[in-house]
């Protein structure tokens, strides 16, 4: 008689060794993103190009401050936990590890970095 | 229900698929992997923009040699390409969320839902270019 349930079995087979939660979250980041990435576009759009002195008055003022700031931290969530689960599917062991490692403090020093800036630009 | 469990232990024989080099590529093949690769490559035009915004932040000089940068011709493939790929994954993530909920798994709807995917990408990219000029 078999002790071991199809479930335990199972249990730990799956690529990324977790359960649903990436999953979920990829979707809520998605969910924000779709509704915030057009306007976002636009914005920056219009940005591009301008004088400098156009670009800080464009993100000084609260609203593309602000979408500005919530896409890039949502994006970049949205970017780590997908650039994770490539990586899952195609590395194993020690390169696995690494460049999930690379890749998430890569999302961390640009969300950083365009926080910085966005600081800077509109305190 | 013997020999319907998934998790069974003991090895079944199944065909093997060929190798993916020799499939034929279809619509729902190509949309699926190229939502990945879009999904990724956009990180260039986010550098781009971040280094940008954090030389406009800085001064004078350092933002008239990243605008130089992010407005030559290198400047303008790497946005117009993250532009299309911005609109390329925003348009199979919605098709993502939609599969997510159990709809348009048959394969006329899927390949008509890749094609909106291919198309819709490249109208919305001219159109966004056209709106912020």
């Amino acid at each position: 008689m078999r002790y071991l349930t199809a479930r335990k079995r199972a249990e730990g087979k799956g690529a990324a060794h977790t359960g649903t939660e990436r999953h979920w979250s990829m979707t809520l980041t998605a969910v924000g993103l779709a509704f915030m990435v057009p306007a976002w576009l636009y914005i920056f759009g219009h940005a591009l190009g301008g004088t400098r002195e156009e670009v800080l008055a464009t993100f000084a003022r609260p609203f593309p401050a602000i979408l500005t700031a919530l896409v890039l931290v949502i994006g970049m969530r949205h970017f780590a936990m997908g650039a994770a689960g490539m990586i899952e599917d195609y590395l194993r062991g020690s390169a696995r590890k690494m460049a999930v490692i690379f890749v998430t403090s890569l999302a961390w020093l640009i969300g950083a970095t365009g926080i910085f800036a966005l600081l800077k630009i509109a305190l | 229900m013997k020999g319907t469990d998934m998790a069974e232990a003991k090895r079944v024989e199944r065909p093997l698929s060929p190798h993916l080099q020799i499939y034929r590529w279809h619509i729902p093949m190509l949309t699926s992997i190229l939502t990945r690769i879009t999904g990724h490559a956009l990180v260039a035009g986010v550098l781009l923009g971040v280094w940008w915004l954090l030389a406009a932040a800085t001064s004078d000089a350092y933002f008239a040699m990243a605008d130089a940068v992010a407005t030559s011709w290198f400047g303008d493939l790497v946005f117009t390409g993250s532009l299309w790929a911005v609109w390329y994954h925003y348009l199979a993530g919605l098709r993502h969320l939609y599969y997510d909920a159990g709809h348009g798994l048959d394969i006329p709807t899927a390949e008509k839902l890749g094609l909106i995917c291919l198309i819709g990408s490249v109208v919305l990219t001219v159109i966004t270019i056209l709106l912020v000029q």
